[in-house]
């Protein structure tokens, strides 16, 4: 049962082939067995996932079920959920229970998705690895010494490991994607504006945008459906008509213009890497699409500028947690500017720290035009780069990450070497565009590689296609971690 | 160009981090680590160039001003560190 899609599971449960009590219970009992292992998770809480279910059966037996009614979701636990501890990963909120749901969360808590817990992550969402979380590291279950990715490592592993049919995470520099990759599934960063920030914790505002985490594409378009959407309260929530992402899963790709960027596929990438996705090319030329070599000049100062307009967005809105209305409040303090400096040294982790003391100082007077300011030019150059490049192709492929996942620990003491491996993915978040990763093979160590599919504004659909076309053609996305039967 | 350890605890000041000595020694070499990778953005030439802000050109909305809100402190105070008769209780800062 643990390889079926959520189309699958969903004819089964309208078939009251299995019941959602069934498919949660079955779910709770292999996080029960494998995530000690794994720790891919913060919170379980089996009497409120239990109780979704119920209701979801309800729901079915009433004839008004829709596509995810039933199914088991793991959250990011950066996303408020009503009544559940949402730590963002941090001693700041370790016991912090939402008092409202994110956007998301309403959406889909209407659809009838059950929550099945909240998955670790990198504090507050900053790191590549999910190394900095306060409850631990979590384990790639295809190798439980090596890093699943981050930020969303947790929800990565869960899928991965089968704990959970699919899951949500956030993506502001690669948080969706990098993980996916390096733990051999699927993810998804939506257009910026698509899906609600609304009571998605804030990191990088002009950058974070919440996406879904699942076996294959296909699932993918049915968690994209139930998650985007208008929401007024997010600001920059765009107003656009629904959009069924699972319409179009058909078309064949004869004549889709696959653009190859040079400046990816140069010194940094890995040769295994470099292998399994010229072999995933491969794959595309065959079933049709036609490969177009271009250039993305300036993706060389993608990191340099992310790594300034993102911790400088950070330490503004972490200024809230000051230990005043919510989350940790040192034990003793001499006056208030005091407790406000020993609640923040103290709830926050040491990379945390470093990104706040980084933006603080890009947004300090004198500095500001030096690097803020470069920093939103260069993110106009990245984004003409894709203008130009989308002229020339339909959709932009090439490397999710630079290698296979890393060993934990060994980029932990070294904040460059692993800002540095956000090399492919921060472009898509600094412009605004949407990006995808697929597995696409397998290279050192029997690790999974993935691949980057990259479109232009709302060109979701068209990625999803692509994505699914190749899987239908391949199994890579198939394939389950040893160990996690 | 290197941050001084002054700097750096100025920067944690104005964060309101509190830092130790130790920690902030620490903190200036990789910060200045980090600012070496940020510093490869003055290879290129952004002049003339329209700083960009957002992905998306959105206009503020706007709403019609009537009330949307219920009022909910209780249940908002019930996560708060120290309340007090509906109050968030912080240290005296008016003598």
């Amino acid at each position: 049962m643990v390889n079926l899609t959520l189309k699958q599971l969903s004819l089964m449960l309208a078939q009251k082939q299995l019941s959602s009590v069934e498919l949660t219970q079955s779910c709770l009992a292999r996080i029960a067995r494998l995530d000690p292992g794994l720790n891919a998770f913060v919170t379980v809480d089996a009497e409120k996932s239990l109780a979704q279910a119920r209701a979801a059966d309800a729901l079915i037996a009433a004839g008004r079920a829709q596509p995810l009614t039933g199914i088991p979701v793991a959250h990011k636990d950066i996303f408020c959920a009503r009544g559940w501890r949402t730590t963002c990963g941090s001693k700041m909120l370790a016991n912090f229970i939402s008092p409202y749901d994110a956007h998301v969360v309403e959406k889909l808590n209407a659809a009838g998705a059950v929550l099945l817990g909240k998955t670790n992550m990198d504090e507050f969402a900053m790191g590549s690895s999910t190394e900095t979380c306060y409850f631990g590291p979590v384990k790639n279950p295809w190798d439980r010494t090596r890093v699943p990715g981050g930020s969303s490592g947790g929800s990565a592993a869960a899928v991965a490991a089968r704990l959970a049919p699919a899951a949500i995470g956030t993506d502001t520099g690669g948080s969706i994607r990098q993980p996916a990759a390096l733990s051999g599934i699927c993810g998804l960063k939506p257009t910026y504006g698509v899906v609600s920030r609304y009571g998605m914790i804030a990191f990088a505002s002009s950058l974070d945008q919440g996406g879904p985490m699942a076996k294959s594409a296909e699932d993918l378009a049915l968690m994209l459906n139930a998650m985007a959407g208008f929401d007024a309260r997010d600001s920059t929530s765009l107003e656009r008509p629904a959009e069924d992402y699972a319409a179009a899963l058909g078309q064949p790709l004869a004549g889709l213009r696959i653009g190859v960027p040079r400046e990816y596929f140069g010194a940094g990438l890995s040769a295994d890497v470099a292998d399994a996705v010229e072999a995933a090319l491969a794959q595309f030329e065959k079933l049709g699409a036609k490969r177009v070599s271009i250039s993305l000049p300036n993706s060389g100062l993608s990191v340099p500028a992310y790594y300034v307009i993102a911790p400088a967005e950070a330490s503004s809105n972490l200024s809230r947690f000051d230990g005043v209305r919510y989350g940790y409040r040192a034990p003793e303090y001499a006056d208030l500017a005091d407790m406000y400096c020993k609640s923040r040294a103290q709830g926050f982790g040491a990379e945390v720290k470093r990104r706040i003391l980084v933006g603080t100082y890009v947004l300090s007077h004198g500095y500001y035009d030096a690097y803020y300011l470069k920093a939103q030019k260069i993110r106009r150059l990245i984004a003409q780069d894709f203008a130009a490049a989308y002229g020339q192709c339909d959709l932009i492929l090439g490397p999710t990450t630079p290698s296979v996942a890393f060993a934990i620990g060994a980029k932990v003491a070294d904040p460059v070497q692993m800002y540095l491996i956000d090399i492919y993915t921060v472009a898509a978040n600094l412009a605004g565009l949407p990006a995808m990763s697929i597995p696409c093979g397998f290279g050192e160590g029997g690790l999974p590689v993935g691949l980057q599919i990259a479109g232009n504004y709302f060109s979701e659909a068209k990625m999803l296609n692509a994505a699914h076309q190749y899987q239908l053609a391949t199994d890579w996305h198939l394939r389950q971690p040893a160990g996690t039967e | 160009m290197p941050l001084s350890l002054p700097e750096v605890k100025r920067i944690a000041w104005l964060a309101r981090i509190e830092i130790t000595d130790a920690d902030a020694a620490a903190a200036q070499g990789q910060l200045n680590g980090i600012f070496g990778l940020i510093e490869q953005m003055q290879s290129v030439d952004t002049a003339g160039v329209e700083p960009m802000a957002h992905a998306q050109d959105v206009v503020q909305r706007l709403r019609d001003d009537r009330v949307t809100e219920a009022d909910q402190h209780a249940l908002f105070q019930t996560i708060a560190p120290q309340v007090e008769d509906g109050l968030y209780l912080v240290p005296k800062v008016i003598e």
